[in-house]
């Protein structure tokens, strides 16, 4: 991801998180230089001691030991955030077919990054075959991202909202359970939470939308584009957890995305590769990108033959449809 | 006001006393009922695990339900404004009916949502959060509206009985049924000039919830017709929707008639002719559903537009005998039964509604189920559990037990109204005797 890890994104994305957890630490005089917002001391004498911090923006400062207050998680604030999205950004991922062997390590590690209970996928492996003549592929289906939203136009509420930079997020704590945005999702893209999730949480957790940790009861939880990584210039779990380097992950307007490994032009590599998005014909304009399963690495079996007998039975009726 | 005696007696056979039949058939709806709130509280303390719904049928028997007494609902008030506006003469008995289960029904319907919905303690972020842009939002406005206007439509055709009850000094009733009677007539009295703004308040509301209800129930089949899925996804479903909603209003006017004409000796004053009248109209109606339905189908099926095929496959491999007893039988026998004269006695036509109805019921479930059962990507990687749908026994239970609550709210209003409406009874009278 180094193409986009330039400095000023580095730092710029390291002041939002700051800001975004509400950390105002600070004292009177030196509040112009750092930017902190500042609680005033019991009147204007210290005794002297003085405690080194180091700002946001990475300056080294000094200030009395009297006038730190405790920095409070500001949840609203983080909550605003999270709806907001990131200024300036429009994310896309392309997908790889032709090197996609169902080795399931995007599964994995996504149910480990969101705590989700293990019968909740929220990227999801097809094996596709469009017709009786064409070949069977794997096809991993993470959220669209669409830029127009089947899910949050129908949502009554407006948990699942679309944000600046692309991302669609769902609101747990807003969520009232109804499932439209369910049956409105085209690429069945959503899950819910039939029963109460039972994750153990970390100590003093507190609930942020880019996470959607934990998973509520009573309540839909779908791919987040991993939102709370991508903040912090890092790739989604999936892209970096794939072996293969199937998922590339990037910015629109940089033009840029990269599985980790390789750092392509988007644009390019959609033109070199034919990519496609999957049913353009139902408008809801996807922000994944798919690359044909041309010339493929693996033969498909490869993908069924190492899993458990569980995950067999989940593709027993693949056919072509 | 004179009031018969013998008329009044007829009418309001549960007011005075309560017979040891009405007491048995009120527990057993109650059992059922307590069934269902225990199925109910299974439901909230495991949570919806205990349905048959999963990720792919993420709706099921319950939204069947919704629509089905929405839809009771909205005939009912179709029903009894057409009833009313066209001055039909034999009207006059079972008008009472037409307006309860409008109401009653409404009362039921919603429960059905709140079923369904995953987060029942957060139902208020419908009025704190709300976003136009939803179908739900619009159904929760129009919901409300319809609810508003019934209960005013019904009112007023009770204000007159209620009068009629305070007058009448022999009834054996309790004091605060007395004091009830005595608030809701609103010191009607039966002048001229009352019984004028009674008459057009009943005509503007009349008219007001048939708009009312076409708008609503359109509304409500567009939550299935504004998304893309295959089957739901057509411009058809508003209009559909409505003509659906009469057949089964319809059918289950003439059904209700024959349980009060068998229940409370009512021979006299619901007769052949209300059957024959209502029958006609539920196999006029059947052939504007089955017209529909079979105009939505056809297109389906003779396109090859990729899941409308899966659709209409899956309709007529796994769902083919539901369908046939849906879309076939409960069409057409209604109408070869009542379309012929010989066939049609009380009898006949009372078990023509009741295939009409059940067939109805099941129609609403091969829109929602089937449809959820063929999404775009096929159903994978997902728990062989989850790929189909069957409703478990708490579905079943809380739908038997909003069967049992529109039975128990049928026999409490009878505890305290007339069935029948006597002062639309007497009006009979008071036209024969001008005549």
């Amino acid at each position: 991801m180094d193409e986009l890890n330039n400095n000023d994104a580095k730092s710029n994305s390291r002041r939002s998180f700051l800001k975004k957890f509400g950390i105002g630490v600070g004292i009177a005089s030196v509040a112009s230089v750092t930017g902190f917002s500042l609680a005033k001391g019991n009147g204007n004498s210290y005794s002297g001691e003085m405690v080194k911090l180091l700002t946001p923006d990475g300056k080294l400062v000094e200030v009395p030991k009297e006038a730190i207050q405790a920095a409070k998680l500001d949840t609203d604030k983080m909550k605003e955030e999270a709806r907001k999205g990131l200024a300036g950004k429009k994310f896309v991922m392309v997908i790889d077919l032709a090197k996609c062997k169902n080795a399931r390590k995007c599964v994995d590690a996504c149910q480990e990054g969101h705590m989700l209970p293990k019968d909740h996928e929220w990227i999801k492996l097809y094996l596709l075959q469009e017709n009786n003549e064409s070949s069977r592929y794997w096809f991993p289906r993470p959220c669209f991202h669409c830029d127009k939203p089947m899910c949050v136009s129908v949502c009554p509420v407006g948990a699942t909202y679309k944000r600046h930079d692309g991302i669609v997020l769902v609101d747990n704590q807003r969520c009232i359970g109804c499932k439209f945005c369910m049956t409105g999702c085209p690429y069945s893209a959503r899950v819910f939470n039939w029963k109460d999730p039972e994750v153990k949480m970390p100590e003093g957790h507190v609930y942020d939308p880019e996470l959607t940790i934990p998973p509520i009861e009573g309540t839909v939880g779908k791919c987040v584009f991993c939102a709370d990584k991508v903040r912090k210039n890092e790739l989604p779990r999936c892209a970096a957890a794939c072996p293969m380097g199937v998922i590339y992950f990037g910015d629109l307007y940089e033009d840029t995305v990269t599985n980790g490994v390789e750092t392509l032009r988007f644009k390019k590599l959609l033109a070199d590769r034919g990519g496609y998005r999957y049913r353009e014909d139902l408008g809801t304009l996807p922000s994944v990108f798919y690359l044909p399963p041309t010339q493929r690495m693996f033969p498909v079996e490869r993908g069924i033959d190492n899993q458990t007998n569980e995950i067999k039975e989940r593709y027993k009726k693949a056919g072509p449809r | 006001m004179q009031t018969d005696k013998n008329l009044l007696k007829d009418l309001t056979p549960e007011i005075e006393k309560t017979s040891t039949s009405w007491y048995i058939v009120f527990s057993v709806f109650f059992i059922i009922f307590a069934v269902g709130v225990y199925g109910l509280i299974q439901q909230i303390t495991k949570g919806h695990i205990v349905t048959g719904m999963r990720d792919n049928v993420v709706w099921g028997v319950f939204i069947v339900n919704f629509i089905f007494f929405m839809g009771l609902s909205y005939a009912g008030a179709i029903l009894s404004g057409a009833l009313h506006l066209f001055h039909t003469a034999w009207r006059r008995p079972v008008i009472r009916l037409a307006e309860l289960i409008t109401v009653i029904s409404l009362v039921i319907g919603p429960f059905f949502i709140f079923f369904c919905i995953g987060r029942l303690d957060r139902l208020y972020y419908l009025f704190i959060y709300p976003r136009i842009q939803s179908p739900i939002t619009w159904d929760v406005i129009a919901i409300m509206t319809d609810l508003v206007g019934c209960f005013i439509y019904l009112y007023l055709s009770f204000i007159e009985d209620f009068a009629i009850l305070r007058d009448y000094k022999e009834l054996d009733v309790p004091n605060w049924k007395k004091k009830v009677y005595k608030t809701l007539s609103l010191g009607f009295t039966g002048t001229p000039a009352q019984k004028k703004i009674i008459a057009s308040a009943k005509t503007i509301m009349a008219t007001m919830i048939i708009a009312i209800a076409i708008i609503v129930y359109s509304v409500l089949s567009w939550i299935f017709g504004v998304t893309l899925q295959p089957g739901w996804h057509s411009t058809i479903f508003g209009p559909y929707f409505v003509i659906s909603a009469i057949f089964s209003g319809t059918a289950i006017m003439i059904i209700l008639m024959w349980i009060f004409r068998k229940v409370y000796n009512l021979e006299k004053y619901i007769t052949l002719r209300h059957f024959r009248n209502l029958g006609v109209l539920l196999i006029v109606i059947a052939a504007f559903y089955g017209y529909f339905t079979f105009s939505d189908y056809l297109t389906k099926w003779y396109g090859s537009i990729k899941m409308d095929s899966l659709l209409i496959d899956k309709l007529f491999s796994d769902y083919s005998w539901l369908f046939i007893f849906a879309n076939y039988v409960g069409i057409l026998l209604p109408i070869v039964i009542i379309g012929l004269p010989r066939f049609r006695t009380i009898r006949n036509i009372t078990i023509s509604a009741v295939i009409a109805l059940l067939a109805l019921w099941i129609n609403r479930y091969l829109i929602v189920v089937p449809t959820l059962e063929t999404p775009f990507l096929p159903i994978q990687d997902s728990r062989e559990a989850w790929n189909t749908y069957s409703p478990t026994w708490v579905e079943w239970s809380l739908t038997f037990a909003g069967i049992s609550v529109f039975g128990m709210l049928f026999m409490l209003v009878s505890k305290i109204a007339p069935i029948i409406s006597i002062s639309e009874m007497q009006e009979i009278d008071e036209e024969e005797l001008l005549k």
